[in-house]
């Protein structure tokens, strides 16, 4: 277990040098010039070019790319082109934010999913199981920025149970939470549904009723631990799309997350915040699937990690 | 004097409802099983008798299976019309069940201790800590070897034979009146089978139960019961002890079904078979149910149904109007309809 932590650590220097690349190459090619935004509207070519010189964005990509993966892996993000302070200290002030939010909405998704699998699983093809079924369905068809808004009219606007926007207060988590983590909720609880009905077949299920066990323990001793090894991976998963849905979710609540970070970064071809901001999601995410698989392996001994 | 009757069965019926229609998967069958006797119920694939077992502890998946008629009584009470929790006490503690397949039956993520030891928490109120040392015990019983170290172990980690090992012992954790053996050695190699038929033989004795065996395999049956009931689409059609009836089979089908195995004193090129095939259960004949099979059959044969009866004042029953009066009558009829 422990070596396969340290293996799994190790993997991380490939995946930043990978992670880094791509954004680098694609930020590239996007068309607009961070020198002539930053100059300002109607900048003569002097000011561009000195910003450019200044920025260090006349040396050539590659001279470019290798000093900031140097800086890297020195714990140096490089500093903002817009306000000149350092990368690492805005994203560090706005990780804590995505990180509560994604640490709701997948709350959101475990409970309200494996609540809702399990209720349509233990009677199938009932009116219930079926019900939960069409709504599961309809949060895995609805955009979460369309949903957002929707609960933004209906419980902020309209009812005035809940804050429109903002990050101040423990209210004004729900609504961007649940938006986040409806979507989530609703592949988990199809995927615990399907999961905990084969495990209900099995052979070992009948085993456990002819002991003469009660039916809930049944369901959530022999059961519901088998049917969990698959929704495991579906919940880690999740946690990626989830990191990539606080970028819409942040911009259409207000909230200043890592996620509306890298949006106003990329607007402004702020390229060591777009860099800095993705490097970090990507590592949250390669932190979160290591846990997944550690999780797996407490759950399912038969799994062999190394 | 006669041993007491442990478990009685009388016309059960279980029937599953499907898209196709209606399948007749037990379809009135009767047996009794008395203290300390081995019962085995043997026919072939798909003649009903996983089902049978399975309906014994109300067990059958359901939806689509449903018992529809007949009464299971144990020590006189009905199992079929009992409510859920009374249902509960009697299974793993009156009635146990070992399955087929020991690879699939436990719980792959339990460990196998902790599988036998809820069972006696469960009917036995017993600690934690004792039902886990009667795990340990029960394993030893088993014939497992280092059994503490085996308890904590899940089954992955045990081979095919120790696992129906842990399955007996998990069977025989409350001391069940009833043990319900379905094709326990199937899974296993020659050897192993050997071995766990032993175990069950030694633990009967030790512990006095009753055994309802379930095989297709004759040489099991003729080694370890007392009793047989044959099976045949989904009904008994022959019910005596085992040595009359390796002697002397009755129903076409038994004697067909002995035909069949091969002989080891005799060079044999091909084995014999039973021409034909079983009747569909959603669709069975309105006659005896294997007349398209018999070499004997009559016209009675496919215009009525038979009985299970005894023949000539024995203990032996038979579903077979070849030992009935009707029989001769039957025959003097055809004369006259085909001179």
């Amino acid at each position: 277990m422990f070596l396969f932590i340290v293996k799994r650590l190790v993997q991380i220097v490939p995946v930043i040098l990978g992670v880094t690349l791509v954004v680098f190459l694609i930020m590239q090619m996007v068309p607009g010039d961070p020198a002539a935004i930053l100059a300002g509207e109607g900048a003569s070519q002097e000011t561009i070019e000195q910003y450019r010189e200044d920025l260090g964005l006349n040396r050539p990509v590659l001279q470019q790319y290798v000093s900031y993966v140097g800086n890297v892996f020195q714990g140096d993000l490089g500093n903002s082109l817009k306000n000149k302070q350092p990368v690492l200290d805005e994203i560090m002030l706005r990780l804590p934010i995505t990180m509560e939010l994604a640490f709701y909405s997948i709350l959101i998704t475990i409970v309200l999913g494996l609540g809702a699998g399990i209720i349509s699983a233990v009677k199938p093809y009932s009116i219930r199981d079926v019900s939960v079924m069409v709504i599961a369905l309809l949060g895995i068809s609805l955009p979460s920025f369309w949903l957002g808004l929707l609960l933004m009219y209906v419980f902020s606007v309209k009812l005035h149970w809940l804050p429109v926007a903002g990050w101040d207060g423990p209210l004004n988590i729900i609504l961007p939470a649940v938006t986040l983590g409806l979507g989530g909720a609703a592949i988990v609880a199809r995927m615990t549904r399907s999961s905990m009905l084969d495990v209900i077949g099995q052979d070992y299920i009948r085993t456990a009723r002819a002991k003469g066990l009660k039916e809930h323990f049944v369901i959530y001793k022999h059961a519901l631990r088998n049917a969990l090894i698959p929704v495991i991976t579906v919940v880690g998963l999740q946690f990626g799309s989830l990191l990539g849905g606080t970028v819409l979710i942040e911009s259409v609540f207000a909230i200043n997350g890592l996620g509306r970070m890298i949006v106003d970064a990329i607007r402004t071809r702020d390229l060591p915040m777009v860099q800095g901001g993705v490097l970090v999601a990507s590592l949250v995410f390669v932190f979160v699937n290591l846990l997944v698989d550690v999780l797996y392996r407490a759950v399912n001994k038969r799994i062999d990690l190394n | 004097m006669e041993p007491e009757v442990v478990l009685q069965v009388k016309n059960l019926k279980t029937y599953f409802t499907t898209s196709k229609g209606t399948a007749k998967a037990v379809d009135g069958v009767d047996f009794t099983l008395h203290k300390g006797e081995t019962l085995g119920i043997v026919g072939e694939s798909g003649c009903g008798k996983s089902m049978t077992s399975l309906s014994l502890l109300r067990l059958i998946p359901s939806p689509p299976g449903k018992i529809v008629d007949g009464e299971i009584l144990l020590n006189n009470k009905d199992i079929v019309t009992m409510k859920e929790d009374e249902l509960r006490k009697v299974r793993g503690n009156q009635i146990s069940m070992i399955f087929q397949e020991p690879m699939t039956s436990l719980n792959p993520i339990i460990p196998v201790g902790e599988q036998i030891a809820e069972t006696v928490r469960l009917h036995q109120r017993l600690s934690r800590k004792a039902a886990w040392q009667k795990a340990v015990d029960l394993l030893e019983l088993v014939g497992l070897p280092s059994p503490e170290k085996r308890a904590k172990q899940e089954p992955f980690q045990l081979s095919g034979g120790m696992r129906q090992r842990v399955m007996i012992a998990m069977a025989l954790a409350c001391t069940p009146e009833v043990l319900i053996a379905d094709e326990p050695t199937t899974a296993l190699d020659v050897t192993i089978q050997a071995q766990i038929l032993e175990l069950m033989k030694d633990l009967q004795k030790q512990i006095g139960m009753s055994i309802i065996f379930i095989t297709h395999d004759l040489g099991v049956v003729s080694e370890v019961c007392d009793q047989v009931a044959v099976m045949y689409a989904g009904q008994v059609v022959e019910h005596r002890s085992a040595r009359d009836l390796f002697n002397s089979p009755l129903h076409p089908y038994t004697q067909g079904l002995l035909a069949s195995l091969p002989k080891i004193h005799e060079n044999q090129e091909e084995l014999q078979t039973i021409e034909g095939a079983v009747p569909s259960p959603y669709d069975y004949p309105a006659g005896c149910r294997f007349a398209d099979r018999c070499q004997h059959a009559r016209a009675i044969c496919r215009a009525e149904a038979p009985v299970l009866e005894a023949v000539g004042g024995t203990e032996s029953k038979v579903r077979c109007f070849m030992y009935t009066e009707k029989w001769e009558t039957a025959a003097e009829e055809e004369e006259v309809l085909c001179p």
